[in-house]
């Protein structure tokens, strides 16, 4: 068919796609012409991810019809679309962490019943060369990083052929060097003809690597522009519907009192490992102490000292007055501590309602006459809904919500108790504009209230817009406390180790 | 033409005809075998599922049959909603049994008011005794409690020998049974000339206090966080190693009191056949119910029901006894396979 070789590589048309009462794809029109990296935009809840489930067979459309080279296909499952050439990486990633690369590349893709492994090692070296995908074949998926397992599924999809493939939310895993790596073998992989779904909320990554951007709002598309035609404030408008302004920092609140304070703590991680090395830390009352460094180098495992689940080796803990060294997190919620963990599937029960996780940290405060309130609960929940703008209703299954709502749940969940110490690791990963304005707009009021505040964040800008202070932690070391208009370049030699002079 | 399998809910009005539409699929599916013996499949079903409920007699025997199904099904319930798969209620309620049988022994002369709860306590610390090493086992060492419990089975029914072939053995007869417990440690009949006994009323309060702490209490809400979550609810506060550690050992209770109700209310002495397998079948009824207290009495009274059923069908027609077994294990297939299907519908697609 002469007419197919111009058609674009994916067409979408008309999709539309109903949950129950919310509309989640209103008549999307999507097109991705061929060798292009195509920007899909949104805020949370905004359609993206179901738009691409759609298309990669995982959710069938109620309506519309898509065509692949100027083909009108239906696709109902995976196996349809990777015959398609289409392959999808998710934010959870879908590998088998006790198999090696080339088992996990090669599952699912095997012809007749036998496994013939040697042969396969080499097929799967030899595409990892030819797509330039650094990765041991022979490699444990459970001994590689979280970048490295990235490159798994990209291999795994290209193996099979993909010429289309969709990223959700690649990067909001992977440090800046490894984004960067990313990139560089998207480009290789685009002039080798491969297409690109590019999803990701961060606006300076979508004007880096995007031909064309499509920007949804509440499940409808409200425009298609080339990357270079826009700027990253018009696709910020855009896609909330208002200008944005950022959050502005208001003067320091900071006061004399030591809340949360760390002496010499050190934690071992999940392989036994020293993970935190003689750790002091102050944080004062109204004060955002930001701590900054490359993933990896201990973050994860101070949080975690800090929210009561992980026990430190050595060294004290004292919050508000009290020693938490070594309590559950009990021990620490009662001390007022308030916790935003990094993983926010590790915090709520994804399949209990949103009143009951809302209502979870302190359910004793919702017993009447040795019985639980459910009114209370729900009323309770009710009244967070509404003052944190969240997009829910008290029974909603929290696993239905978008990553933003999720997020903003927590948050509320937290913040109502006025905290006096308050924990929080990656408070806006994965959010869209709109919500991250808004989280990082209640952290600092919760600065000006007089909390003392521990910012965890491997989003420099972030660090650099908040904090008060700055410390920057390597390899479970404190390299050093700076000042946020310290110049960039020392910052980025304490987190790459070299001490201070 | 071809068909898709979409994963949906099925409408609401759906749901209370499930059993039914598993009855009449199962008829229709088992039907060829009941011809095979010569008997009419019509007759047949009759008899398996009206005629025990169209005799008072024989409905009150369905829920003798349901008493120790009760029990154990909420044993098993409570566990599994924490996210404990106790495997183990067979050997819990083999042990209930046993320490009823014990306590029985000793209450010549004391009165039923006290000898009864004297073997309702013994027999729920036993289960419980039962259970404990398992369930610290699992949150001590993280050893798989599914393993163990199921283990621990063999281990009970190995003891329940030894003591009746050894020093429980009744002297008179030299079977291996234990004597008779004392009279006054006998459950007394709620029904006269009827086997319908205290142990039934028991069942009863049993459901409607797992269905309280289960929905209506902040402990009950904490399990459910746990079985759905453990790291979240962890996070949250909660004492996983402590909720997991009660829901083990009350399980475990409350299938001792499956075995006090099977000593106290039906036999009246030890036998090694005592549970009948309804520490297994518990297992069933759980899952049939849906792990919700109501759901779980509905599925304890139909499985009686078919139970006294495949009675009644060979006695009536005279076909082979085993053949209610097979139409009664067909039904509790197809109907858990309806409930699982349930989430799914067919599409014709172009
Ligand atoms: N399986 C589901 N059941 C019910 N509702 C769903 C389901 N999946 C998505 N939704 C709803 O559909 C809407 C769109 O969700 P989607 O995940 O596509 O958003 P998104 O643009 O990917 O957001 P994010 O940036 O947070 O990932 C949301 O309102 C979401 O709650
Ligand atoms: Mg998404």
């Amino acid at each position: 068919m002469s007419f197919s070789i111009a058609s674009p590589a994916v067409e979408m048309r008309h999709i539309t796609k109903r949950f129950g009462p919310v509309i989640a794809n209103d008549s999307v029109d999507f097109t991705l012409e061929r060798q292009e990296i195509h920007a899909l935009l949104g805020e949370n809840g905004a359609g993206k991810t179901t738009l691409m489930r759609i298309l990669y067979g995982l959710y069938h459309a109620d309506d519309g019809e898509i065509r692949i080279k100027g083909e009108p296909v239906t696709i109902h499952s995976p196996k349809d679309a990777i015959a398609r050439g289409i392959g999808m990486v998710t934010q959870h990633f879908a590998l088998a962490a006790p198999l090696s690369v080339t088992e996990n590349v090669i599952l699912g893709y095997t012809e007749g019943f036998r496994l013939g492994l040697p042969d396969a090692r080499l097929r799967v070296a030899e595409a990892a060369q030819r797509f330039g995908i650094l990765v041991d074949p022979e490699a444990l998926v459970k001994d590689l990083s979280v970048g490295q397992r990235q490159r798994v599924e990209i291999l795994k999809a290209l193996y099979r052929n993909a010429d289309v493939l969709i990223l959700d939310e690649p990067t909001a895993v992977l440090t800046p060097q490894e984004v960067e790596q990313l990139f560089e073998g998207l480009r290789r992989l685009q002039a080798q003809g491969l297409s690109v779904v590019f999803i990701s909320h961060k606006l300076h990554e979508v004007m880096d690597i995007t031909d064309r951007v499509t920007v949804l709002r509440g499940g409808r598309v409200v425009g298609v522009v080339p990357t270079a035609h826009t700027t990253q404030s018009e696709l910020a408008r855009m896609m909330v519907g208002r200008p944005t302004y950022g959050v502005s920092k208001p003067d320091a609140a900071r006061r004399e009192d030591v809340l949360l304070r760390l002496e010499n703590v050190c934690a071992e991680d999940n392989q036994g490992l020293p993970a935190l090395k003689n750790v002091s830390l102050n944080v004062h009352a109204g004060e955002i102490l930001g701590l900054a460094g490359v993933s990896g180098n201990g973050q994860r495992e101070l949080a975690q000292v800090l929210e009561g689940v992980r026990s430190c080796t050595g060294g004290r803990v004292i919050a508000n007055g009290h020693d938490i060294t070594n309590a559950g997190p009990d021990k620490v919620m009662a001390a007022g501590v308030g916790r935003i963990p990094e993983d926010r599937h590790e915090s709520v029960v994804a399949e209990m309602t949103v009143a009951q996780n809302m209502a979870l940290e302190h359910l004793d405060e919702f017993v009447r006459n040795g019985m639980l309130d459910k009114r209370r609960i729900r009323e309770h929940a009710e009244a967070l809904i509404e003052a944190y703008q969240i997009k829910a209703r008290p029974d909603d299954i929290i696993r239905t919500l978008s990553g933003g709502n999720m997020q903003k749940v927590i948050l509320a969940r937290v913040l109502e108790r006025n905290p006096a110490v308050l924990v929080v690791a990656q408070p806006t990963r994965g959010l869209d504009v709109g919500a991250t304005e808004y989280v990082r707009q209640k952290l600092l009021e919760q600065r000006q209230r007089g909390a003392a505040i521990l910012l965890i964040s491997e989003d420099l800008d972030e660090i650099l817009e908040l904090s008060d202070r700055i410390a920057v932690i390597y390899e479970g070391e404190i390299m050093g406390v700076v000042s946020p208009d310290v110049d960039i370049e020392h910052l980025g030699l304490l987190m790459s180790g070299v001490h201070q002079t | 033409m071809r068909f898709r399998i979409e994963r949906n809910p099925s409408p609401v009005w759906l749901r209370p005809l499930i059993p039914l539409l598993a009855i009449v699929f199962t008829m229709v599916l088992t039907s060829t075998l009941v011809l095979l013996v010569g008997a009419n499949p019509f007759a047949a079903y009759y008899y398996f599922l009206v005629e025990p409920l169209s005799s008072r007699v024989s409905a009150i025997e369905v829920l003798v049959k349901s008493t120790p199904l009760l029990l154990t099904g909420a044993a098993v319930t409570f566990a599994f909603v924490g996210g404990y798969w106790n495997i183990g209620a067979e050997g819990q309620l083999l042990m209930g049994a046993t320490a009823a049988t014990a306590i029985g022994l000793q209450m010549e002369g004391v009165p039923p008011w006290l000898a009864i709860p004297l073997m309702l306590a013994g027999g729920f610390a036993a289960g419980m005794l039962w259970a404990l090493a398992p369930a610290l086992m699992r949150v001590k060492l993280a050893i798989d409690e599914v393993v163990t419990t199921l283990l621990l089975n063999s281990v009970a029914f190995l003891i329940v020998s030894a003591l009746l072939n050894g020093p429980w053995r009744d002297p008179v007869s030299q079977w291996p049974q234990s004597p008779e417990i004392a009279a006054s440690a006998i459950f007394p009949k709620l029904i006269p000339r009827t086997r319908l006994h205290l142990g039934f009323i028991i069942a009863v309060v049993v459901i409607i206090l797992i269905w309280f702490v289960l929905t209506r209490t902040a402990f009950g809400l904490r399990m459910r966080a746990v079985g759905l979550g453990s790291d979240a609810a962890r996070f949250a506060g909660i004492h996983v190693d402590r909720t997991l550690l009660t829901a083990a050992l009350v399980s475990g209770g409350i299938a001792g009191l499956a075995g006090v109700n099977e000593v106290a209310g039906i036999h009246y002495h030890l036998i090694d056949a005592i549970s009948g397998g309804n520490g297994y079948t518990g297992i069933i009824v759980a899952t049939l119910g849906t792990l919700n207290a109501w759901g779980v009495a509905l599925a304890a009274v139909f499985i009686g029901l078919i139970d006294t059923g495949a009675q009644s069908v060979s006695r009536a027609l005279g076909v082979p006894s085993y053949l209610g077994g097979v139409i009664q294990a067909a039904l509790l297939l197809v109907t858990l396979a309806f409930l699982l299907l349930q989430h799914y519908r067919i599409r014709r697609v172009r």
